[in-house]
């Protein structure tokens, strides 16, 4: 495997009284695809937060990029790293149409510090053709666009950025069957540009679809690192879940079936 | 904002080589004046009402109060109330960048205040160059503005409240100043006085609306020409010359009218100077662009990296700074500044402008050019109750009646969007 990009290590953070992270490593390598795995509250969503410089990581712990050691402090930092983060909630600006959502913060400009709004509007078209999206006029406020098609905005907008890491939380949660094959192959393309993609996920078949290692948090703490291939659904399942006392290994002793599941990691 | 001029539209039947590729899902405008009706038929009813009722209610305005008093549409008239409206107009265009934010800034009618004592206090009991005092009162407006955007921005007050304890201590600090009396004349000669004292020869009226259409011609033509050579749907030629006419009726027009007079005045001149500054720093700017992003979704704006504090900073200090120059503008109007400058009703009457004029109280949607057609919708109505010499109990009442139905058009347009598929903010 090559060297990572992005490498955490003995990453934690504090919420008050609540510790969400703690020496959490973790690590993301040109063209991987890495799924982030976890149950509710495991701290996927706040490790994100972490490497996308939301919510700068307690002291103690390192993030290196490229090897050399590096703080993410604030959004900027992440960004000029060349860290893109797609969140759930997508984020995008209603009362802005596509091209302004699509350059938001990124906007090209003429030499006297005006917006160049044709060259943003060609390099929209441009890039949402080599997405295969088409949106009737990129001149509506996204407030106008269905779920899919917002999505797929916020995804090609942390492209523009020209990262070589990108972060997707949840991005097929709200969207039908065609369009989640379109950002599975998005993501494939992604990788095979030499982006290192990092994808959370619930659904285990887009997991296991496009992603080439899992790493699975629990509580707060690493939990597993395994390559895909050679790694069953019910292993997986049995890191993020814990032990070998977890809904899973308790159906399948009722139910009588074989699933192998108990296999205890620790 | 100015969707009409984003809308793409068509080359039409027998396209050229390199015309851009069509969403058949998009309404075609065919290229002629049938065309363009249609088309602003479809955006009224979607709820894209632009600037459309602003102007049917001047046009209402001047035909109700021409009727009941023919000097309504004097030269002499609308010279003076172009003057009138100048020192209110610059709050209004302050305090749209406010609300674009989603924000409301109540201390504009103190600042003002605050800023006129400052002006004559310096001018005439220290004896201050006017230049300078000008500059000290309109500096004064930025510091004050700074520091409302820093206690909202940094320390999370909502800026209702700062700028409500604003509208309070202002007028205290203004009262303070100010000392015993009740009111400070200033010079009638003075750089001060001249601001709306100055007229220009007809030939400079002139000279600026031939400036704005070249420029305007020029700047779209490219704009187009680009487009076009970019295969992205461009304006035809005749739309582009349809729209320069449009904007050259009101210019010419009005230039002629206050020729008629005294030529143009300068305090107009630096009102609608500061709005076409302001719309082209909205439109066309980095910094335009990120008042819009964070009116309309602040975290998304500070997760694209927008420094969201100090855009709200700033647009505090411009709101603030804005409403300065307005004092100064009262300032020169009466010779005076008084306890009760600014303590009147600028305040409601600059936010009055800013939603007539279209802008929404919502944050994230409106244009510079609110100010201008609010504050004539508003200076009209004031003008024309005076001219029937009514009392300012009726002026009240019916200014509140426009602001209502200015808000209930807002609304109900919000509603158009949101099932027209506009997007409603």
């Amino acid at each position: 495997m090559s060297t990572p990009v992005l490498e955490l290590s003995g990453i934690s953070k504090t919420f008050g009284a609540v510790k969400a992270l703690t020496e959490v490593d973790f690590h993301v390598a040109p063209g991987e695809v890495v799924a982030l795995l976890g149950d509710n509250g495991a701290g996927k969503s706040t490790l994100v937060k972490v490497i996308a410089g939301a919510h700068p990581a307690d002291s103690g712990g390192a993030i290196y990029w490229d090897e050399q050691q590096v703080t993410i402090g604030a959004p900027a930092d992440a960004q000029r790293l060349g860290i893109a983060t797609i969140y759930q909630d997508l984020a995008l600006c209603d009362n802005l149409d596509i091209v302004g959502n699509l350059f938001l913060g990124n906007e090209r400009l003429h030499f006297p510090g005006t917006l160049d709004e044709v060259e943003m509007e060609r390099r929209a078209v441009e890039l949402l053709d080599s997405l295969s999206v088409s949106i009737p006029s990129l001149r509506v406020p996204v407030a106008a666009l269905s779920g899919g098609q917002r999505q797929i905005i916020a995804i090609a907008r942390s492209l523009l950025g020209q990262p070589r890491v990108v972060m997707l939380d949840e991005p097929t949660a709200a969207l039908g069957v065609a369009q989640t094959a379109q950002v599975l192959d998005l993501i494939e393309r992604l990788r095979d540009q030499g982006l290192g993609v990092v994808l959370i996920s619930h659904n285990m078949a887009d997991v296991r679809a496009v992603a080439d290692r899992a790493v699975v948090l629990r509580l707060g703490r690493n939990a597993g690192d395994f390559p895909i291939a050679t790694t069953s659904y019910e292993e997986i399942v049995a890191a993020i879940t814990g032990a070998s006392d977890n809904p899973v290994t308790r159906r399948s002793t009722r139910t009588g079936s074989s699933a192998t599941a108990t296999k205890d990691k620790e | 904002m100015s969707q009409q001029t984003h809308v793409p539209h068509s080359a039409g039947e027998g396209q050229p080589e390199n015309a851009p590729r069509r969403d058949p899902r998009l309404l075609a405008t065919v290229a002629s004046p049938s065309g363009w009706l249609q088309a602003l038929r479809r955006n009224l009813r979607g709820g894209e009402l632009g600037a459309v009722p602003v102007i049917v209610g001047l046009l209402l305005i001047a035909i109700v109060f021409q009727s009941m008093n023919d000097r309504f549409l004097s030269p002499q008239n609308l010279s003076n109330l172009t003057v009138q409206i100048a020192a209110v107009g610059l709050m209004t265009t302050g305090v749209i960048m406010v609300l674009l934010l989603g924000e409301i800034d109540l201390s504009i009618g103190s600042v003002s205040g605050l800023s006129a004592g400052v002006l004559a206090v310096l001018a005439v009991r220290h004896g201050v160059s006017e230049w300078v005092a000008i500059g000290a009162a309109v500096g004064v407006g930025l510091l004050v503005g700074l520091l409302h955007g820093f206690i909202f921005a940094k320390m999370g007050v909502p800026a209702f409240v700062v700028t409500l304890a604003g509208l309070l201590g202002w007028q205290g600090v203004h009262l303070y100043l100010m000392g015993g009396d009740g009111s400070i004349n200033t010079s009638s000669s003075g750089p001060i006085a001249m601001l709306t004292q100055t007229y220009f020869v007809p030939v400079v009226g002139w000279f600026l609306v031939l400036l704005a259409l070249v420029l305007y011609l020029v700047s779209v033509l490219t704009v187009e020409r680009k487009r076009r050579l970019a295969g992205l749907p461009y304006k035809p030629l005749s739309e582009v010359l349809f729209r320069a006419v449009l904007l050259a009726l009101p210019l010419v027009g009005g230039v002629w009218i206050l020729n008629q007079y005294k030529g143009v005045p300068l305090a107009f001149l630096i009102f609608v100077g500061f709005v076409v500054v302001l719309d082209l720093v909205l439109r066309k700017t980095r910094y335009g662009r990120m008042v819009y992003a964070v009116g309309g979704s602040s975290e998304a704006a500070r997760r694209a990296g927008i420094n969201v504090d100090l855009i709200r900073i700033s647009v505090f200090g411009i709101a603030s700074t804005l409403a300065a120059l307005g004092g100064v503008m009262l300032v020169s109007r009466n010779f005076a500044a008084s306890v009760s400058t600014g303590g009147g009703a600028e305040l409601m009457m600059a936010i009055a402008a800013a939603v007539i004029g279209g802008t929404s109280l919502f944050g994230g949607r409106g244009n510079a050019y609110s100010a201008l057609l609010g504050g004539l919708v508003l200076g009209a109505i004031t003008s024309g109750l005076l001219l029937l010499q009514m009392d300012t109990s009726v002026r009240f009442m019916i200014t509140a009646a426009v602001l209502l139905i200015a808000v209930v058009l807002d609304a109900v347009s919000r509603r158009g969007r949101k099932t027209h598929a506009r997007g409603g903010a």
